[in-house]
């Protein structure tokens, strides 16, 4: 099935990431299975980001509101309800899916920086609707102390299921990427008048494009839950969704994993840095200075160019 | 609610909302600046806001006994002025051929670096600032007492408006400022040096953003995290406003400081969504914005 889609070494090689990562847990101590583990939750959130800022062009701008959402909605499901576990875990990417329909449906109609903003000011009513409503959400405690079933009751059973969750949804993000939607977002990035010309629904497809990536989004709300067992409105403060923004830009946004590497690349740096100093968004600002200046297609971007002659070369010796 | 509010209340709500508007046109109306000329939307405007609050506190402590806060209110923002030339002429100047994204990305890296700055200099705990003797204590107007400094607020926010309708129209840099705005290029080949008319709108939007800071130095705990608020905000008010229009800056402050002002007295818990939805409403009824926008 993956034939022809999939280039068979880079295939091979997440595979056999997959499988290292899988074996890691008993090896490593308790705190980097706990890093490893946020960063694949990132990960996901800032490539389903990625699949409309990177490949879909749009200026999607609050992000993050969509991760808060699946997180609540599974935290309040499993707190305030007697449902059974898997619903909450159901609902929350639902829900955010829900959220992306409801505010994508608005921001579709305009382009660009007015579409950014007025997702900004779609988002920040969500977030202060959840800041606020104390009785519901716990205003600005959050909610703590989720209540996990025993298969998720350790560290390393999270780890194992998120990690599981994390390679089943970039699979299917590759496929979605991959398929004739994926490339005619991609070319709606491009072109968009000549897309809306040639007959495609420029707006459907955005809009269609939004509801997957919050679905990811959702998801990755829900592993959140998982992992920290609390959430707080900072998951759906405009912050947050610059950072995402930022890690698609630090990794690469015009390539497939680079997301990965950004969040990576970011939620190491405030763990390490944060140990050392409490200065460490000083230190995020200065290195995406650099970048800026120096690594402007990311850092995955960058390694795919110094690669591209030297697989060509190989490829040359081979003939 | 089951509370009646009589006319006085709602007056003297209304007139406390147009004061706060105040501040936010005079912040908004740098950052719309900066957004027509420029065409950059400066996330570091907010932080530059806080910095100018922060330098308040500081020099009105230097500047010892009731004058300290006028003091405070000329040297802040030229403190604030000061910090966006050094970063524009060292940094900024050198990305205008990129793409918008990044741009936009490296005044993001420019509000944490900010951020984190005000953080080390002035730490993590509240501070306030007294309003001067003359702007202490309260007016009655209307059958409502009514503070005096947001009195004082709302002529500073007529005076801005005014100085800056005659800085863009009547002075030469405020013509040509306009005209980089619409096409850049034609100003370069008219022999005018772009780079210093960019860095020239630049600082003196990031003048009104430490402006702002200042004079909201006396009416709120300043605190880190007072740039996230504000700058978010700002953004909103300038797209509702019309991008780069600094008229649309005022309406759209005005919609949204007298909003949420009004939104205290029907929904206190909630009066944050009130201009939230405002926002919202106009972005649907009018994309582009309510006055035209220079882009």
């Amino acid at each position: 099935m993956f034939k022809g889609i999939v280039c068979a070494k880079s295939f091979q090689l997440a595979v056999a990431l997959f499988i290292l990562l899988l074996l890691l847990p008993p090896f490593v101590p308790r705190f980097y299975v706990y890093i490893l583990a946020l960063i694949y939750v990132t990960s996901l959130l800032a490539m389903s980001l990625n699949l409309l800022v990177g490949h879909g062009g749009m200026f999607q701008f609050h992000h993050a509101v969509f991760y808060g959402v699946g997180a609540y909605t599974v935290a309040l499901m499993l707190t305030k309800t007697r449902m059974p576990v898997w619903v909450g875990f159901l609902a929350g990417p639902i829900a955010a899916m829900f959220a992306g329909l409801v505010i994508g449906w608005f921001c579709v109609r305009l382009t660009r920086l007015y579409f950014g903003m007025l997702q900004i000011s779609l988002g920040s009513l969500v977030w202060a609707i959840v800041f606020r409503w104390y009785r519901f959400t716990g205003g600005d405690d959050g909610i703590h102390g989720v209540p996990m079933p025993p298969l998720l009751s350790s560290l390393n059973r999270s780890y194992y299921f998120i990690l599981i969750i994390l390679a089943l949804s970039l699979m299917l993000l590759y496929l979605i990427l991959k398929s004739p939607f994926g490339s005619t977002l991609q070319a709606i990035r491009d072109n968009p008048d000549r897309c809306a010309a040639v007959g495609i629904n420029v707006r459907r497809h955005q809009l269609l494009a939004i509801v997957v990536a919050t679905f990811f989004a959702g998801i990755a709300g829900v592993l959140f839950v998982v992992l920290e067992r609390s959430v707080f409105p900072d998951l759906l403060f405009w912050v947050l969704s610059l950072e995402i923004f930022i890690m698609c830009l630090l990794g690469g946004w015009f390539t497939f994993a680079g997301p990965v590497l950004g969040a990576a690349i970011t939620v190491a740096l405030r763990t390490f840095v944060g140990i050392y100093t409490e200065y460490w968004t000083l230190i995020l600002g200065v290195i995406l200075i650099l970048l800026i200046f120096f690594l402007p297609e990311g850092v995955m971007g960058y390694l795919l160019e110094i690669l591209k002659p030297r697989a060509k070369e190989a490829a040359g010796r081979r003939e | 609610m089951g509370v009646s509010y009589g006319a006085a209340d709602l007056i003297s709500q209304f007139l406390v909302g147009i004061s706060r508007s105040m501040i936010l046109f005079i912040v908004c109306a740098g950052l719309s600046f900066v957004l027509g000329v420029l065409r950059v939307p400066n996330i570091a405007h907010g932080s530059l806001y806080m910095i100018g609050a922060f330098a308040t506190f500081s020099l009105s402590k230097v500047f010892a006994g009731s004058y300290g806060f006028w003091f405070a209110l000329i040297l802040a923002p030229l403190l604030v002025v000061l910090i966006s030339l050094v970063a524009e002429r060292a940094l900024f100047c050198h990305l205008y051929q990129r793409e918008h994204l990044m741009l936009l990305l490296f005044t993001f890296a420019l509000s944490l670096i900010f951020g984190d700055l005000v953080k080390l200099v002035w730490g993590a705990e509240y501070r306030s600032v007294a309003a001067p003797d003359l702007l202490k204590g309260s007016v009655s107007m209307l059958g409502s007492s009514f503070p005096r400094y947001n009195l004082f607020l709302i002529f500073i926010g007529l005076g801005v408006a005014t100085a800056l309708w005659v800085f863009v129209n009547k002075t030469k840099i405020g013509k040509i400022s306009r005209a980089a705005a619409v096409d850049r290029e034609m100003v370069g080949m008219l022999g005018i040096n772009v780079s210093w008319v960019f860095a020239a709108a630049f600082v003196i939007g990031c003048y009104l953003a430490g402006l702002g800071g200042a004079l909201v130095a006396p009416t709120v705990s300043i605190t880190l995290g007072m740039d996230h608020t504000l700058i978010i905000e700002a953004f909103l008010i300038v797209t509702i406003g019309g991008l780069g229009n600094m008229w649309g800056a005022l309406v759209g402050s005005l919609i949204f400081g007298v909003t949420h002002s009004l939104g205290v007295l029907i929904l206190p818990q909630f009066a944050i969504i009130f201009p939230y939805a405002a926002v919202v409403i106009v972005l649907l009824l009018r994309p582009k914005g309510l006055l035209k926008s220079v882009w």
